[in-house]
């Protein structure tokens, strides 16, 4: 059983070629203008609520880099605003969830960031925390029973949810079946207002692992490459039949949990601002540019053309219609929604 | 309503009638202790216990893990065991894991000890809608354990009604849902007589007097339907508007002198139609006073869908406005 | 002249004096035979139900001996009639849970086996596996907050009750807040029909300890001088301030779930009277006798006394009335049922 901790081996290793490398920093980018564009038209009265995943880039660029497209299956929680992205939702999407468009996946029925999309692979989710283990669970389940080889569940959750009964139940039931799950955990030391230290009383997740009989390990979030070595190895395992992982990647959440709360009541501006200085995306724009992998003019031609696509995707968005009301009593079932037959 | 000890009051919104309860119930009674998600140095998400662990310290404000069933678990531990706990469900729609420990468990324990083990337990939870909200943050959970024999249910309206029932909640010795409808939060105001006082579970209260139909109503929408009852009054419509108060025990003295005498009533709840609280008075009223109604009982109530939808058309289709309430009231005036 | 017999090993008794080792035999007889008197009268269609609980006589009557009576809380489940035996429950109190009868403690309202007793701090339960974990914490919660030092909270359960959410919520909270609690998995390798290899993904309950940050221990469920040390470590440091500990008593099944399973379906024969050979009434009779803690004759005596308390229990309790119909409306709240108040 892998419970180590492990180190980046520089560049070179894990077989990223210097265009993949670029992908990962322009999702990395990409997931903070998306997620400042929301704050700022909640800020402007435009959208009545943002959730911001400030802190998450690397740890959430380098996981969707790990996922094989039209494979694989997500079963993210509401913060995975760049592993969504990094799996191939548009911009577009995101911002026709946010202003909760009837042309929206979910037909703005669902708060933002809940994404959902068949076709990515992305399952539907809600706001309660760890109910979708449960279903990320019986997907891995259906991908063995029937066979499908080479595909795997990739389940994210953060360290606050790892206190829900059913990320217990469905850590064991994965384990019991030797399912192709992976349980990716992207640890940021906060739960709302709840610090880890109330959260649980040994603070390294990955050490249940062993417990549940799986392999279990832990890396550093803010390193995209550390991250994307961690998942591709438990994904891998998963997807030839070595059964579950539990993999828990490091990282701070900077923003307050959302629009709706205010994290200055709990903790200090120092505190953040200290932890700020490990912000992965200069962090990670200075390491390529040190390598050369980019210069600065390409990324300053990235963000150029990140803010282009975002201002396009807000005005695309913006401009279509809400839902109708009659929209309301559609798919409650398949048949009418009517409980009374007549 | 009991005694008052004070004749002076303060005026409060809903969500300060909450927290100046909960603040002197911890002040005179260490047996109380308050559990839930961020409610010890966040104050809870509405700010409702903020300080609240400055002064009465974390053993008995305790921000637990992110575990819902086990919150309200180790609350009946405490209650079996002599403790006052006041265990939060930080918004009803997550209070669906805890399912078992209040239906099967708190409900019950009473019942299966023969009295020797009680659950002196108050669970409380935002609910409601009209906030965009949407799936998990919007729902109405009242139907769902109205139903069930040993829990009681309580859903106070306006701040006085707040800190009466809350206290009662408090003392009750058996465990109590405690409803607050979070849009009413800010909203609603109110005069909030000083000092401690209660009221009792099982009593409504007629908050407009009227005389061709009664208006049974809880939560929000008893704002709403007096905001409509007053529009009707300006055309020579005469309607009365009962505020429930108390699901469990519900007051069937209040609605059936109501109903003899208007000879009509309409139920306005939140929550969906199809087998919500409307349907239990329906059929009480059925039952017991037939043939004092001139007209067909009728509820206003959700459309039956899953949720109010995040989206504002969708909200609003989903929801109660007092302009529709005023339709339907004066359709039956006239029928 | 004969030789000598070698003189017999000193017997590994711990702190335990003779009275107390004869105790743990005497509760271990008394559950075997009124177990035996539950699937007996069942068979005689006398009650339409029974619990069956050979295979855990030895870590209950271990655990109950280091149970404090008039000060620890038992918070049990509905197979442990020797640790209820062995904190003061008597065979009459059994018989009249079995019987249902009006004087029974839950007024015949409960299922036999779910007793409770205020007095002796034992904790009424459901039916519900792992539901009374996260009252057991409570209740520990409740001492530490009173200050109360030297009392302890024990509670028990099945290896089945570890894959429930609320055992994964109850251990941790009990670690984060250092608990005075004990949680014993009393591990007979058979939830009903499902085996420990479908409920988990690696056999040993106690490796999850680490994981929540406690100490966790594994003991011979079948030695009941074992059993009460592990417990009894467990309880004082509890009793101390010193948190939580998971014991895990490795036991059997050797019967069915109940009168209402067949086991024939779903084990074999050759398996169940395998681990016969270490019936731990049998063996550890042998092993009082060996020592000379107790003569041949002083058991067979022993064991007729406890049979003819089992009868008088039998025979008084079958003797009691039924609650009376009118009951059934009783004690629904401290006040009246009515749901509608007039």
């Amino acid at each position: 059983m892998a419970t180590t901790d492990l180190r980046t081996g520089g560049l070179e290793c894990h077989g990223l070629s210097d265009q993949q490398l670029r992908d990962i920093f322009r999702n990395m980018l990409l997931q903070r203008q998306l997620d400042n564009r929301g704050f700022q038209l909640n800020r402007q009265g435009k959208v009545p609520f943002a959730l911001g995943s400030e802190g998450h880039e690397a740890l959430q660029a380098g996981a969707a880099m790990a996922f094989n497209r039209g494979s694989d299956i997500l079963a993210p929680y509401y913060r995975d605003l760049g592993l969504c992205l990094g799996i191939g939702l548009s911009p577009y999407e995101i911002m026709l969830s946010i202003f909760a468009r009837a042309e929206d996946h979910n037909g703005g029925r669902q708060f933002p960031n809940h994404y959902s999309s068949k076709q990515a692979g992305l399952m539907s989710f809600s706001s309660i925390l760890a109910a979708h283990l449960p279903h990320a669970v019986g997907a891995a389940y259906a991908l063995k029973y029937r066979g499908d080889d080479g595909r795997a569940v990739l389940a994210t959750c953060g360290d606050g949810t790892t206190s829900e009964g059913e990320w217990h139940e469905s850590m064991n039931f994965a384990a019991v079946h030797k399912l192709p799950f992976v349980m990716l955990v992207e640890n940021n030391e906060w739960a709302i207002s709840t610090p880890l230290e109330k959260q649980m009383a040994q603070p390294e997740i990955w050490k249940r692992a062993e417990g549940y009989g799986m392999p279990g390990w832990r890396f550093n979030g803010f390193d995209p490459i550390e991250t994307y070595a961690a998942v591709k190895d438990a994904m891998d395992r998963a997807r030839s039949g070595g059964g579950p992982s539990l993999i828990e990647g490091t990282c701070y959440r900077y923003l307050a949990h959302s629009t709706d709360d205010n994290d200055m009541t709990y903790r200090t501006r120092e505190a953040v601002s200290e932890r700020r200085k490990q912000d992965p995306v200069p962090a990670f724009e200075a390491v390529l540019l040190e390598r050369g992998i980019v210069t600065p003019q390409d990324v300053a031609a990235m963000r150029k053309d990140i803010l282009r696509e975002t201002n396009e995707a807000t005005d695309a968005a913006e401009a279509l219609p809400y839902p109708k009301p009659e929209d309301l009593y559609t798919h409650v079932y398949e048949g009418a929604w009517q409980p009374w037959q007549s | 309503m009991a005694v008052v000890s004070s004749t002076n009051s303060t005026l409060m919104n809903n969500v300060e009638a909450v927290r100046a309860t909960l603040y002197e119930a911890m002040r005179n009674d260490d047996r109380t202790i308050i559990l839930g998600e961020d409610v010890g140095a966040r104050g809870n998400v509405f700010l409702i216990t903020k300080d609240f662990i400055g002064e009465f310290g974390e053993a008995r404000v305790i921000d637990t893990p992110i575990a819902e069933a086990s919150i309200v678990g180790i609350a009946v531990g405490m209650a079996m065991e002599g403790l006052r706990p006041i265990a939060e469900i930080q918004f009803a729609d997550f209070i669906y894991p805890s399912f078992n420990q209040i239906v099967g468990e708190a409900a019950k324990i009473r019942y299966r000890s023969n009295g020797e083990y009680t659950c002196p337990l108050v669970i409380r939870t935002p609910y409601g809608g009209g906030v965009r909200g949407a799936l998990s943050h919007s729902v109405s959970i009242e139907a769902l354990f109205y139903h069930v024999p040993g829990l009681k249910i309580v859903v106070p309206s306006f701040p006085d009604d707040v800190k009466g029932l809350l206290n009662s909640a408090i003392d009750d010795p058996d465990p109590v849902l405690f409803l607050e409808h979070k849009k009413t939060y800010r909203l609603i105001k109110g005069e909030v007589p000083d000092g401690h006082y209660t009221i009792p579970l099982g009593k409504a209260r007629i908050r407009k007097e009227g005389t061709q139909l009664t208006v049974v109503s809880y939560g929000l929408y008893v704002h709403w339907a007096i905001e409509a009852a007053q529009r009707l009054e300006k055309e020579g419509l005469s309607v009365e508007v009962i505020d429930l108060r108390s699901i469990r025990p519900m007051d069937k003295t209040a609605i059936l002198e109501s109903v003899r005498q208007t000879r009509k009533l309409l139920i306005i709840h939140e929550d969906n139609k199809f087998g919500g609280v409307g349907a239990e008075i329906s059929a009480m009223v059925a039952e017991e006073a037939l043939f004092d109604l001139d007209a067909p009982i009728r509820r206003l109530a959700a459309p039956d869908v899953p949720a109010m939808g995040y989206a504002l058309p969708l909200e609003d289709e989903y929801m109660s406005s007092a302009g529709e309430m005023a339709e339907t009231m004066s359709e039956m005036v006239k029928f | 002249m004969s030789q000598a017999k070698p003189a017999p090993a000193e017997l590994e008794r711990r702190d335990l004096n003779d009275e107390q080792l004869v105790a743990i035999f005497r509760t271990m007889v008394t559950q075997r035979t009124l177990e035996n008197r539950g699937f007996q009268l069942n068979r005689q269609g006398k009650i339409p139900f029974a619990s069956a609980s050979e295979g855990h006589e030895a870590v209950q009557a271990g655990a109950a001996m280091a149970f404090e009576r008039g000060k620890d809380i038992l918070v049990p489940y509905y197979r442990d009639l020797g640790l209820a035996l062995g904190v003061g429950v008597t065979p009459y109190e059994v018989l009249l849970s079995l019987f249902a009868r009006a004087a029974d403690h839950s007024a015949g309202r409960q299922f036999p086996h779910h007793y409770a007793s205020r007095r002796l701090g034992v904790h009424s339960i459901s039916s519900v596996i792992a539901a009374q974990l996260p009252h057991a914490v409570g209740a520990a919660y409740t001492i530490k907050y009173r200050g109360e030092a030297g009392r302890a909270v024990l509670t028990t359960f099945g290896d089945g009750a570890t894959s429930e959410g609320e055992w994964h919520e109850s251990l941790n909270f009990a670690a984060v807040h250092r608990l005075p609690i004990v949680f014993l998995c009393e591990n007979n390798e058979w939830a009903i029909s499902t085996p420990l290899a479908k409920q988990m993904g690696q056999p040993d309950v106690y490796r999850r300890a680490e994981g929540y940050g406690m100490p966790g221990a594994a003991v011979d469920g079948m030695d009941p001088i074992a059993c009460y040390a592990a417990v009894g470590e467990a309880l004082a440091r509890a009793r101390i301030g010193g948190g939580p500990t998971l014991v895990e008593a490795k036991c059997y099944r050797f019967l069915a779930h109940t009168t209402d399973d067949d086991d024939r379906s779903y084990r074999s024969r050759e398996e169940v009277e395998e681990r016969r050979k270490r019936d731990p009434v049998p063996c550890f009779e042998r092993l009082l006798v060996e020592r000379g803690i107790l003569t041949a004759e002083g058991a067979e005596a022993l064991k007729r006394t406890v049979l003819e308390e089992a009868n008088d229990a039998t025979d008084r309790a079958e003797a009691m009335a039924y609650p009376a119909a009118a009951d059934l409306y009783e004690r629904v709240y401290a006040q009246s049922w009515h749901p509608w108040i007039t």
